[in-house]
């Protein structure tokens, strides 16, 4: 792996002047990690080539349909939801104004920061027919009164639609926020009413975004483990981890994973293709629009329809994990619980220095090459966002297996040696799926602060004398130092929340805040769970903070 | 101004505020059909709350606006924007990004038959000379073919008044004076009433038949644009409108002006009595290089312009003045030049003392 010594920098200043026909270093690192995000792909269809057929007739016998139909179910239902909850209140707060907006259109971006495994448990402990909630209501209405069943396909549509809204929201403001009004007016004086104009003009103009979000929404809710776990609803990750873990046929998790990653992949598609209709879209409006003041009974109901959906979705959650951890905090809080913290913070930091790093080399090879070869190096690179955590965790443990088992065999026969595995249950294992799921999330910070070092600040400094390792450290590098802050803290956090990944290839009774939520949760013990949930939330919450200090400017 | 009931806008001392600040007073203005209005000032004189109150989009503190005769806004009450009638050219254009040339054209004509949609947004098209280009999306057309998109965007439903404002800001220098006259060309040949904003006296002189200087929201002077540079009412619009200086002057007869240019005869506008002190407008033309003069001027600047130069002058009282020269009488700063006044319209202001 090339590092950055004197010359090394110093060729890469040069610029594209000089054009190599032979890859440089940077392009075959670049290379090597697109390899590597492919190498888990093609094992999974490879692993066609010996079709479990017995496991798959048992699936088809009996799992297979119900998978298909509640997938189904879940993308549908969540879809609705998100838009419905996402596009509304981007309305409110992006283009109205109204009594707590400024203080709404942050905070409504604070449920991303609750794991979707953990806001599913709080539901289920809270709404289930023996919780608090339906327990009061029988008090009240009679033993006969019954909610709505929450261990359903509704309850896990409810949960996910809370969790991931906003991701819909996010995008679906900023493009409202800048063309919501204008356009708004632009219909009217064409002869529509607000209404029709909303409808005809600022929804269609908003398309892209709000598809793109919903995108990246479903790509969430087909890679969910957690949530889907909790509620014992059957979906193709669980699916995949049963196969594995109950039946003990890799194969037949590697077939599922591979079912699951043409769903997703049919995803990315379209989320690609949205990203550049966005980038035309944007053509000529204005950077910033006025906001429709909302008047009377609308002022209000805006006010409480943020309220409501804040105060179900976080508010009411985050209260509910606090009572449960002062209630359990004098056993709870123990040796046990900083070992698992320990292994967490470990894991998060390890993870997201080695990313960073390499996203920095990536980086800058994009920098040095902007040839279209590089190009789509690249984005392969980052490509890994989009594998499901249960899937990456079979993709990545079949090869690391058949090479631990070439290297004892080489071993045996050579030395006579009986070794052990030797990747096969350590954290490298752990660290290269983290490594190719959280690409894109460090790469993007990166280059985004990558792109405001243009070739004529390199000259600048050059002219003023400065070059090599100097201008890396006394100007490149402050120039980064955002980016490269951000990568880490959104990595950092990712990997602290990741459960699949870490449940599937940890080292034997290695357990992370995440592993025992979902130990303890599988056998109900939510007021146990609360305490390593809560820590998850209040690591999730960094990261929301900074996004709002970055956009609450106006 | 002629009889309100004929004109198609009327606005009759009309105020606006944002919150405790008043950023429009008492404005009235009338336009007839046809014809071409414009409101010119710095940008935060209020002209563009004028425009948006007119389009409906801000209410009014006081006074009350007609369209086509009919009331569309007074003190609480609010035609909304879609009933007025009117077109809008956005500054920025707010072309649906979404929807070709031909669709962004056609947007406000749905309600009418499907023959008389393709009509009219062919029509519409044409007139601006983008029929070619109707299949094509915003983005993928220039800067000044957005411009003419929603100019048939807003007149193809045949508003009864259309509104711009800035419209020729965001395109280049080149561009803006071409577009500027192709605009009133269609809006002429389609007999349009139109209402603009701008801050750029060229594009106001271009395109309006009538033009209002405004200044911390009011209306300074509503004129034809030959009278708003030749007869000005103020010092401020003077100043505003055009180049010059003010030169001090003393009243020393009918029609006659003693200055240090020297005893000035023309059309004196003012019936102040012999022997008052006033200040004399003097417009860069209305100077003359003279080698064989014996009036001389101290170059202080010159800025050259291509065809002529523009010299700042020192008389020999003090006073400043400009002269349009043409560019081959070449003279540096610290020079003495020779001058001659040919002063036809003695515009005259009061001293404040």
């Amino acid at each position: 792996m090339p590092t950055l010594p004197a010359e090394n920098a110093g060729a890469l200043l040069q610029g594209s002047g000089r054009r190599l026909s032979w890859p440089s270093g940077w392009q075959w690192l670049t290379l090597l990690i697109a390899l590597l995000v492919l190498m888990p792909l093609s094992v999974l269809f490879l692993a066609w080539l010996e079709p479990a057929w017995d496991i798959w007739r048992h699936l088809q016998q009996t799992l297979l349909g119900l998978l298909l139909l509640n997938t189904f179910k879940l993308v549908v239902g969540v879809s609705a939801g998100t838009l419905l909850l996402g596009v509304g209140l981007a309305w409110l707060t992006g283009a109205c104004d109204f009594p707590g907006r400024r203080h709404f259109s942050w905070t409504l971006l604070l449920p991303l920061a609750m794991p979707t495994y953990v806001l599913a448990f709080v539901f289920l402990a809270l709404f289930d027919f023996s919780g608090p909630v339906q327990t009061q209501l029988r008090l009240w209405f009679g033993q006969g009164f019954r909610l709505p069943d929450m261990r359903s396909a509704g309850g896990v549509v409810l949960v996910m639609s809370l969790a991931l809204y906003p991701y819909v929201y996010l995008l679906t403001r900023n493009a409202f926020r800048t063309q919501g009004k204008r356009a708004l007016e632009a219909a009217q004086s064409l002869g529509c009413s607000p209404t029709v104009g909303f409808f005809r003009v600022v929804l269609p103009m908003a398309r892209p975004w709000i598809a793109g979000g919903t995108a990246l929404v479903l790509m969430e809710a087909l890679a969910d483990f957690g949530a889907v776990s909790i509620f014992n609803y059957d979906t193709f990750t669980t699916a995949i981890y049963k196969a594995w873990f109950g039946f003990f046929s890799l194969p037949a998790a590697a077939q599922l994973s591979s079912l699951l990653v043409v769903l997703v992949f049919g995803l990315i598609v379209m989320e690609q293709q949205l990203r550049k209709r966005m980038r035309f879209a944007q053509s000529r409006l204005a950077p910033q629009a006025e906001r429709i003041q909302l008047h009377g009974w609308h002022k209000w109901g805006a006010t409480a329809a943020c309220s409501l959906v804040l105060g179900i979705a976080f508010v009411l959650p985050t209260l509910q994990l606090l009572r449960w951890t002062l209630e359990v905090y004098h056993q709870e809080f123990n040796r046990r619980y900083l070992d698992l913290l320990g292994h967490s913070l470990l894991l998060g930091l390890s993870a997201a220095l080695l990313i960073v790093t390499v996203a920095l080399l990536i980086a800058y090879c994009g920098r040095r090459h902007n040839d279209r070869l590089t190009g789509s190096l690249i984005r392969v690179s980052t490509l890994g966002y989009a594998l499901p955590g249960t899937v990456l965790a079979v993709g990545i443990f079949i090869p690391l297996a058949g090479l631990d088992n070439l290297l004892i065999d080489l071993a045996r026969s050579l030395f006579e040696i009986e070794m052990k595995p030797l990747l096969q249950g350590t954290i490298f294992v752990m660290l290269l799926a983290y490594l190719i799921r959280f690409m894109a999330a460090g790469f993007k910070p990166i280059d985004s602060a990558m792109h405001r070092v243009t070739p004529n600040i390199d000259e600048a400094s050059r002219l003023m004398g400065l070059r090599g390792l100097r201008l890396l450290w006394r100007i490149h590098l402050p120039m980064l130092r955002g980016g490269i802050f951000t990568a880490l803290t959104l990595i950092f956090v990712d990997v602290m929340k990741e459960m699949p990944i870490t449940l599937m290839t940890r080292p034997f009774g290695w357990d992370t805040l995440a592993v025992k939520i979902y130990e303890l949760t599988s056998e109900g013990e939510w007021e146990r769970a609360a305490l390593p949930a809560l820590t998850l939330l209040l690591s999730g919450m960094i990261p929301i903070v900074l996004l709002m200090r970055q956009t609450d400017e106006d | 101004m002629s009889d309100a009931s004929s004109s198609i806008l009327d606005l009759q001392q009309i105020s606006q505020a944002y919150g405790s600040q008043l950023v429009v007073k008492d404005l009235s203005l009338t336009l007839e059909a046809g014809e071409i209005g414009c409101l010119l000032g710095a940008s935060g004189c209020g002209k563009t709350t004028v425009l948006r109150t007119v389009a409906g989009f801000e209410p009014l503190l006081q006074g009350e606006i007609r369209i086509a005769g009919e009331i569309v806004s007074r003190p609480g009450e609010m035609l909304p924007p879609a009933k007025r009638r009117i077109g809008m050219v956005f500054q920025d254009y707010a072309l649906f990004p979404h929807l070709s040339v031909f669709d962004n054209v056609a947007f406000g004509l749905r309600g009418t038959g499907r023959v008389e949609l393709l009509r009219r947004t062919n029509e519409a098209l044409e007139l601006v000379g983008l029929y070619a280009e109707h299949k094509k999306y915003p983005h993928e057309i220039s800067g000044g073919q957005q411009q003419r998109v929603a100019l048939a965007r807003a007149i193809a439903p045949r508003p009864a008044l259309l509104l711009m404002d800035e419209p020729f800001s965001n395109l280049d220098v080149s561009l803006r004076e071409r577009l500027s006259m192709e605009v009133r060309d269609i809006l002429k040949e389609n007999g349009t009433t139109s209402l603009f904003v701008t801050h750029n006296q060229h594009e106001a002189f271009a395109v309006a038949d009538r033009i209002g200087v405004m200044a911390g929201g009011e209306i300074l002077q509503w004129d034809s644009a030959h009278n708003l540079y030749h007869q000005p009412v103020s010092p401020q619009v003077a100043k505003f409108v055009g180049e010059g200086e003010l030169i001090a002057g003393q009243i020393s007869g009918r029609g006659e002006l003693t200055t240090a240019l020297g005893t000035l005869c023309g059309e004196l506008n003012d019936a102040r009595p012999v022997g008052s002190a006033v200040q004399l407008l003097v417009r860069p033309e209305d100077i003359v290089h003279d080698d064989e003069s014996s009036l001389k001027a101290e170059v202080l600047r010159r800025s050259f312009r291509g065809a002529s130069i523009l010299y700042h002058l020192l008389l020999q009282n003090g006073d400043r003045v400009q002269a349009l020269v043409p560019s081959h009488c070449d003279h540096q700063p610290g020079e003495k030049i020779g001058i001659q006044p040919d002063v036809r319209h003695l515009v005259t202001f009061p001293v404040y003392v």
